[in-house]
């Protein structure tokens, strides 16, 4: 593939322009992207005064009484996040799939789809009123689980499901368009054959279909366990609806934030800050590196 | 042909109605709280909690949490709306000017740091926007930038995902051929872009200005650190405010007290930008999300 591009144009000035177009781009990946996380290492490793003091901030952080319960809770609201996401988001993809009418299978795709653009304080005020027994339109099936009140339904045993409930509702409906997307692009003659060999569709969803969604499931795992890591907005609300039911310490962030503006320790804030990149970063690593899903070249 | 038509015939009626029935559920799951929202904003908190909750309430009740939101701290909820659509449509703006050219110079070009940048770009990509927050802070308050509404617009603008949308676009969409024509026709390195890239690509810089506009305008932790006075906050940190301000939530509450329905008025307002772009790109969103997926 020779381009005769490559004679006309001269190689300075393409260089240049390119310089041009990546330009802004390559100052704000510096400014918000590598800065602040140098910035962030900077003050984990020393003290208020700019001293190195090693692991000391991490150490502290640990130690605080909050950190630990705050990583059991993120840990819980992952295992219930990532079970609801992965279980049901390919399930109703499969099942819209095997639809007959194509016009339902539009309508359903776009409503399930329209909570995703609520995502922020928004989704989490409606949640508040579904959980609420007084004004919910579920009241009746949360009456028949035995809760009577606002502070029952949010008891902390029942957070991690509930924020689990949340981050479903407003981020299932974009993944199971992709999910659909995905199930399209299998050829029908594979289908095709497992029908002719047999195969229920139990059998073909099973063998065929979701072995063919692998990509795109570690694709949506990974992305939701990194959103997740981030709890913030849900119970930093739900606590201020709740008169402290929810701790405002629920999450590693809410601590991160905890530390550096109730408890003016920016150094142990920026640990908590490291230790949720690391976490990050070698998730976002290990996927770039082992999945082969960014070989667009 | 006729195996198309000899699919719906030997499939059993038991498990299509399992399948009606599931789905039909998860409908009620994803609409209901849409649904309860738009009408708990016609009622008055008396009406909410004793009247049916999926009746309409009246006009005159819908007005009268109209006028209350709005006089709740001289229309601050207008002043938030207004800063919500400032800060994310300026961001929005950068974000087009920055991340459109940059993933086409990063498909359409080889020159040195490339595979860096992409690099970088993945890996940021992955990493959620919170992970940074506390990191910028610290950054923007060293250069004394807190309060001013630049530490959040610049911050907002710096979108790797829409750079990956537009690369993995003219990586695949584009054939270079065509831009190399375009040069042979006299083009500059400019007019390449602006004439023929740019003009396909319509598509996709629609999508990447959705998922920003959204992205922006959902964003809570951000504007909740950076700027903490109320005339500064977008609706999304007001209504954290609001909510604190709820009887029913916060029993401490004093005379300025905001009433349920009000409450979902104001989150009910809250998301109409948001509905509204979406509503009229929803075609084209469900098409560009999809054309994305064909990739694997």
């Amino acid at each position: 593939m020779g381009f005769a591009g490559d004679r006309v144009g001269s190689a300075p000035r393409r260089s240049r322009t390119t310089c041009l177009f990546v330009a802004g781009y390559v100052v704000l990946l510096a400014a918000f992207g590598v800065v602040p996380t140098g910035y962030a290492i900077y003050f984990a490793f020393t003290t208020a005064d700019g001293a190195f003091t090693g692991f000391d901030n991490f150490a502290t952080t640990a130690q605080d009484f909050r950190f630990l319960p705050a990583v059991e809770h993120i840990a819980l609201y992952l295992v219930f996040w990532l079970a609801l996401l992965v279980i049901l988001v390919v399930a109703l993809a499969l099942l819209l799939h095997r639809l007959a009418s194509h016009g339902t299978r539009r309508a359903l795709r776009f409503l399930f789809y329209v909570p995703g653009a609520l995502a922020g304080a928004a989704s989490v005020m409606i949640w508040l009123f579904m959980l609420d027994p007084t004004v919910s339109p579920v009241a009746f099936l949360l009456r028949r689980l035995g809760y009577a009140t606002f502070g029952e339904v949010i008891a902390p045993g029942h957070l991690p499901l509930l924020f689990a409930l949340i981050a479903f509702w407003t981020g299932a409906g974009g993944w199971i368009v992709v999910m659909y997307g995905a199930l399209n692009n299998i050829p029908t003659e594979v289908l095709e054959a497992a029908r002719i060999d047999g195969a229920g569709a139990w059998h073909t969803a099973w063998h065929i279909q979701v072995p063919m969604l692998r990509k795109w499931i570690v694709y949506m795992v990974i992305l939701a366990f990194a959103g997740g890591t981030q709890l913030f907005v849900e119970p930093q609300l739900l606590s201020q609806a709740s008169v402290g039911v929810a701790g405002r310490d629920y999450s590693p962030n809410q601590l991160s934030y905890d530390f550096a503006f109730q408890m003016n320790n920016v150094n142990g804030a920026a640990a908590i800050s490291v230790e949720l990149l690391v976490v990050g970063l070698v998730v976002a690593t290990v996927f770039v590196a082992r999945s082969g899903f960014f070989d667009a070249e | 042909m006729t195996r198309r038509r000899a699919r719906p015939v030997r499939r059993p009626a038991g498990p299509r109605l399992l399948i009606a029935v599931v789905l039909a559920l998860f409908l009620l799951f994803f609409v209901l709280p849409l649904l309860w929202l738009v009408l708990a904003a016609t009622k008055s908190d008396e009406q909410l909690v004793h009247g049916n909750p999926l009746s309409f309430g009246s006009w005159h009740a819908l007005r009268a949490n109209w006028a209350a939101l709005t006089g709740f701290q001289d229309d601050v909820l207008l002043l938030w709306l207004r800063n919500s659509a400032l800060y994310s449509g300026l961001a929005l703006a950068i974000t087009l000017c920055v991340a459109v050219p940059a993933g086409y110079a990063m498909a359409m070009t080889e020159f040195r740091g490339r595979r860096v940048l992409l690099i970088a770009t993945l890996i940021v990509m992955l990493m959620p926007t919170a992970t940074l927050v506390v990191p910028l802070f610290l950054e923007v308050n060293a250069v004394h930038l807190i309060g001013s509404m630049w530490s959040v617009i610049l911050p907002y603008s710096f979108y790797p995902f829409g750079v990956y949308l537009t690369f993995i676009y003219f990586s695949t969409a584009v054939p270079k051929d065509l831009l190399a024509a375009a040069r042979i026709d006299g083009c500059s390195e400019f007019g390449v872009f602006r004439h023929v890239a740019l003009p396909l690509a319509t598509p996709v810089v629609a999508l990447v200005g959705f998922f920003s506009f959204v992205a922006n305008w959902t964003n809570y932790f951000l504007p909740y650190v950076m700027l903490p006075e109320s005339d500064q906050m977008p609706v999304q940190v007001g209504l954290g405010t609001l909510l604190d301000s709820v009887p029913s939530f916060n029993p401490t509450v004093g005379a300025l007290a905001v009433e349920r329905p009000q409450l979902a008025l104001a989150t009910l307002v809250a998301i109409i930008p948001v509905l509204v772009v979406f509503l009229f790109s929803q075609r084209f969103l469900i098409a560009g999300m999809l054309a994305g997926s064909t990739k694997s």
